[in-house]
């Protein structure tokens, strides 16, 4: 039931971009096309469940131990730096298929907040490390889940026809707002 | 470049959040009130100050293949070191700003610096740059925050201007939202009509 709850508030209630505010470059930046937002959603997932875990482990087993919990951003980062190239050195070996979907957003993974913003969350929330895997599963769905709602609705709206100044990026906020708001609604679900 | 277009340029022509659109999610995350986004964004520019000074003057030890990991080490070192200084003299806003704060290592805008300007220009000029960059990213927070403030609790930093809340949806998420597509969509028309 529990592990339920953290999924289901995770993607909608607590939203990673419609409520966190995290993850919100690539959640601009490449939804204009859907194809691109389910390649980056993959890319998303399998990073953010790996590095979740890895970062559990070294807090836990290393930097408690050691009392060096003011090391953490540093270490964080560098493990994601880290595991996004060995992800991408595997994935070439092993699956050049998935490789060639993936191949061009795992680059952009280092820097995306939500990536680190949920191992440092996982922490915070003090989850155990089942629930952990469950809840950076949950947040890469909740993140493609915003991204596929808003590229499809960026779609369509190449053809209408709207205001100059507000072409492009502001009106992806507008849209973004109008999301979020409605995301809103979910918040008495758990 | 004379140092003052260099110093001018990160506040108006490249202002990070309204033309760049780089670091979004502090922008969006922090701002629901003046004070906050003033202090999110000036913890963002000492960062970036220093970050941009460091790799300036390690640039050429640097290996060109392990260049972003090194800058990622630097950029971590000096959060560290503002998260510790602000949790030991403004715990209130260190509490309030939370994730947002070891997220300044994935701000694009301080990596972005770092790669596009301080690598390959000298430490004078990557010392302005940054805080130009800086401080027009702390405008952008600044005045958003104060907008989301004004209309969200009719207030502005702190003074209160109306009895009972303002419209609650700025405060709320799709607020930030909405308000920075305007802020975007007004400069864009500015920066139109200058050009």
């Amino acid at each position: 039931m529990e592990y339920i709850i953290i999924f289901i508030s995770a993607i909608f209630v607590n939203n990673i971009v419609l409520a966190k505010f995290l993850g919100i470059c690539p959640f601009i930046g490449v939804s204009s096309r859907l194809e691109t937002s389910v390649g980056m959603t993959g890319a998303v997932a399998f990073v953010m469940v790996i590095a979740t875990i890895v970062t559990y482990l070294i807090q836990y087993y290393i930097l408690k131990p050691l009392s060096i919990g003011f090391m953490q951003t540093i270490t964080f980062i560098l493990v994601i730096a880290a595991l996004v190239q060995l992800v991408e050195i595997i994935l070439k070996k092993v699956s050049p298929a998935l490789y060639q979907a993936l191949g061009i957003y795992l680059p952009l993974i280092t820097t995306n907040c939500a990536v680190l913003g949920v191992a440092i969350l996982t922490i915070q929330n003090g989850y155990n490390l089942p629930e952990a895997a469950v809840f950076s599963f949950a947040t890469a769905i909740g993140f493609g889940l915003a991204l596929v709602l808003l590229s499809s609705m960026r779609e369509s709206l190449d053809l209408v026809d709207i205001p100059k100044g507000m072409k492009g990026i502001p009106v992806a906020f507008i849209i973004a707002g109008i999301l979020s708001m409605a995301f809103m609604g979910f918040a008495g679900l758990v | 470049m004379n140092q003052w277009n260099n110093f001018s340029k990160g506040i108006f022509k490249e202002n990070a959040v309204f033309v760049q659109v780089l670091g979004m999610c502090p922008t969006l995350g922090v701002t629901t009130s003046a004070y906050n986004g003033l202090g999110m964004g000036l913890a963002t520019t000492f960062v970036l100050l220093m970050s941009n000074i460091v790799v300036s003057m390690v640039k050429g030890f640097i290996p060109d293949k392990v260049r972003i990991p090194a800058y990622i080490v630097i950029i971590a070192s000096f959060v560290t070191i503002v998260e510790l200084i602000m949790q030991a003299f403004v715990p209130v806003l260190f509490d309030e700003l939370g994730l947002f704060i070891p997220l300044i290592v994935v701000n694009c805008l301080v990596l972005g610096r770092s790669e596009a300007f301080a690598s390959k220009n000298n430490v004078l000029s990557s010392a302005v740059d940054g805080l130009g960059m800086g401080l027009g990213f702390t405008l952008a927070l600044f005045m958003l925050g104060s907008i989301r403030e004004l209309l969200g609790s009719g207030a502005w930093l702190g003074i209160k201007f109306i009895h009972g809340d303002g419209m609650l949806l700025f405060i709320l998420a799709p607020g930030a939202f909405i308000a920075l597509a305007y802020l975007i969509a007004i400069m864009n028309r500015v920066n139109r009509r200058n050009a």
